[in-house]
């Protein structure tokens, strides 16, 4: 069994929801990234979700456009960000890691070269923002099963019950359910209607279901653990990187602090 | 170079998951996936359905003057001692440009569903305008999005889109130019998905656009076929246009593709020159990846991140192409080349002396290779140039070269 399969049948047994921390690899500075990611996972993150930085990131809002434009000013590149994986393993063997991006960066590398090198650093899956199943198939889905890597599929509130089904099946690892119709970072998530798009989609799967976007404190993590498997959470950890550009060595200790909360409000 | 595959072939494409050979398709967030669905349907059904023909026809011919004139450049032709040069006056369409052909189609599609409300991206102004403009006839709502350095360095179209009643969000984000404009719309577009229409300006983006816009903009090539054969009695040697997106060349090149003796020259803009990095030729000196919703050529550094673009025309300055154009350049049906800036503005001041047309930045691209290519040719031959929108809102950037201040 591999990493995120096994984390959400810890999970399960415990009767707990997943906690999934995105931040940008190399935000604001390479050397921020490892130990920032081994102090969410201190603090009670249970996957995380490592952002690889593009110059075009059009599914996101600002705060992560930003993001990536303080990576790209140190050069960071998609090999960079397998690096920090790779340093990332040296002390966490068990915690999932999966890159969140987009996919000319994959591109370059090439498909075959990506999923290989990926695996070798210790990624766990890939969820590439511009990839939709339909686009997906052939090449792609195929090295990464070879690899042993997932891939992880967005549904979104304007996905109708016709394309769930494809997309549930193209999906492996768990399924990233886009709260609200928006970039990320924007407006506040209506719970009930998730509640309601996740029934539909649990007719047709049996993955795991993580919930993003809109999800800004420990009340609406709290809420969304109510209904989904999984907690996504991305511009608010990414805000408070922008916030410390000038207190490089607080971020591990400030953005965890923030990951820390969110899981006591879950959890209680 | 031989052409490599089938013309008829060539002529279909796309195929039903809209690529293009390796190029096009759909690459964007789920989000969007049902509203491109359902464009792709509408489209589909109402691009064969008789009374949206006619009232797309009407529009084209009431509106926007169509048919617009082929235009045989005698002082032209003769200064350049060479092939017989037309101009396809695009220019003279109603607000100046090819782009009005586009967004008549795209408004109709966004009355005949129902959104209340559009959006558009835009570089120099022009397809701004254009949507501004169908948008102000249609009473739909209308926002434009445009890089801050655009917003700038086409204050008059600015202006003229605030008349028209549009509001223009600048755009600070990244190179603040028409990739960030596109990448702005494409955000807006997600959020209000439900009641907004995306008019992409140019044959680029996710399917159906790069089918849909081609074939909005093929009126461009069917007038120029049927007026070429009027007026020479045959068909051009040689069809050159500008490419940035490449909306006004697939228009005009698109019914020409399976005339296997009429050459296809896409124009795109070599800024300070190709060599020196600081340019807006994907096709030329770029290669494929994927941006803004279809696999493309693109500029992109070694590591995948698209690079800023230079030319000193605002319509050309974007890092990628139309899919078409790239298949069309792959199986060796088109060529594509580059014309520096300063190239470009001799055309402008040639052109606007010696026939008192004043072409737009854009368009002098075509019209500088044109020159170029006719003095190599015979007398007999034909090159149709795309003329593809007016110079008039260039004065401004024109005057700045000349240092005077208008």
């Amino acid at each position: 069994m591999n990493r995120i399969a096994a984390c959400f049948e810890r999970l399960k047994e415990q009767g707990r929801q997943a906690l999934i921390p995105y931040i940008t690899a190399g935000d604001p500075a390479p050397a921020a990234t490892v130990p920032t990611m081994h102090a969410m996972v201190e603090a009670g993150a249970d996957i995380i979700e490592l952002g690889i930085p593009f110059s075009d990131p059009m599914a996101d809002g600002p705060t992560i456009q930003l993001a990536c434009e303080r990576s790209l000013m140190h050069g960071t590149r998609l090999l960079d960000v397998l690096e920090m994986v790779k340093t990332f393993r040296e002390k966490d063997q068990e915690t999932p890691v999966v890159l969140m991006g987009y996919l000319n960066p994959v591109e370059v590398l090439g498909y075959k070269s990506f999923a290989e090198q990926a695996a070798a650093a210790g990624v766990d899956g890939a969820l590439i923002v511009d990839l939709p199943p339909e686009e997906a198939e052939g090449e792609f889905d195929q090295v990464m099963k070879a690899n042993g890597l997932d891939t992880i599929y967005l549904l979104a509130p304007t996905t109708e019950e016709s394309r769930v089904e494809k997309v549930c099946k193209a999906g492996s690892g768990y399924l990233y359910y886009v709260s609200v119709k928006g970039v990320t970072g924007s407006a506040a998530l209506d719970v009930q209607a998730v509640a309601d798009k996740l029934d539909v989609v649990r007719r047709y799967t049996d993955l795991p279901i993580g919930v993003g976007f809109g999800i800004k404190d420990a009340e609406s993590a709290k809420a969304v653990s109510g209904v989904a498997d999984g907690v996504i959470v991305g511009s608010v950890l990414v805000n408070k990187i922008a916030s410390l550009v000038a207190q490089q060595d607080e971020i591990p200790a400030q953005v965890s602090a923030i990951v820390a909360e969110l899981r006591t409000a879950m959890d209680a | 170079m031989p052409i490599k595959t089938d013309l008829s072939t060539i002529a279909q494409m796309p195929d039903e998951r809209g690529h293009f050979g390796p190029y096009g398709g759909r690459f964007v967030s789920e989000t969007l996936m049902a509203a491109l669905q359902q464009l792709e349907e509408t489209y589909e059904r109402l691009w064969r359905d008789p009374d949206f023909q006619a009232e797309f026809d009407r529009d084209l011919a009431h509106y926007v003057g169509r048919p617009s004139p082929l235009y045989h450049a005698v002082h032209l032709t003769e200064l350049c001692g060479g092939a017989q040069i037309y101009l396809k006056r695009e220019d003279l369409n109603h607000t100046g440009a090819h782009k009005v052909n586009n967004t008549i189609g795209q408004a109709l599609l966004a009355k005949y569903t129902g959104k209340p409300r559009v959006i558009a991206e835009t570089g120099a102004g022009q397809h701004g305008v254009a949507s501004a403009t169908v948008a102000a006839r249609l009473g739909l709502k209308c926002q434009v999005y445009m890089g801050a350095e655009d917003v700038q360095r086409q204050a008059l179209n600015v202006y003229r889109m605030k008349l028209l009643g549009a509001e223009v969000i600048s755009v600070e984000s990244g190179t603040r130019t028409l990739k960030d404009a596109m990448n702005e719309a494409m955000r807006d577009w997600v959020t209000n998905v439900d009641d907004t229409f995306y008019i992409i300006g140019t044959a680029a983006g996710p399917h159906p656009y790069p089918k849909l816009v081609r074939d909005f903009q093929s009126v461009i090539g069917r007038e120029a076929r049927a007026q070429c054969l009027e007026q020479a009695g045959r068909l051009p040697d040689v069809l050159v246009a500008c490419v940035g997106g490449g909306s006004n060349a697939i228009g005009l090149f698109h019914p020409f593709i399976e005339d296997a003796d009429v050459r296809m020259v896409g124009v795109e803009a070599g800024g300070f020159g190709v060599e020196s990095g600081q340019h807006a030729a994907p096709l030329t000196a770029g290669r494929p990846g994927v941006l803004h919703g279809n696999r493309t050529y693109l500029m992109e550094d070694d590591a995948g991140q698209i690079l800023g673009t230079h030319s000193v025309s605002a319509g050309l300055d974007y890092p990628g192409v139309g899919p078409e154009h790239s298949y069309l350049k792959d199986v060796g049906r088109a060529e594509y080349v580059a014309i520096n800036d300063d190239e470009a503005m001799d055309a402008f001041r040639t052109l606007t002396r010696v026939e008192g047309i004043m072409p737009a930045i854009e368009s002098s691209h075509a019209v500088a290779h044109a020159m170029k290519m006719a003095k190599e040719m015979d007398k007999d031959q034909i090159i149709v140039v795309n003329l593809s929108g007016r110079g008039d809102k260039d004065i401004h950037t024109v005057a700045q070269i000349d240092g005077i201040q208008v």
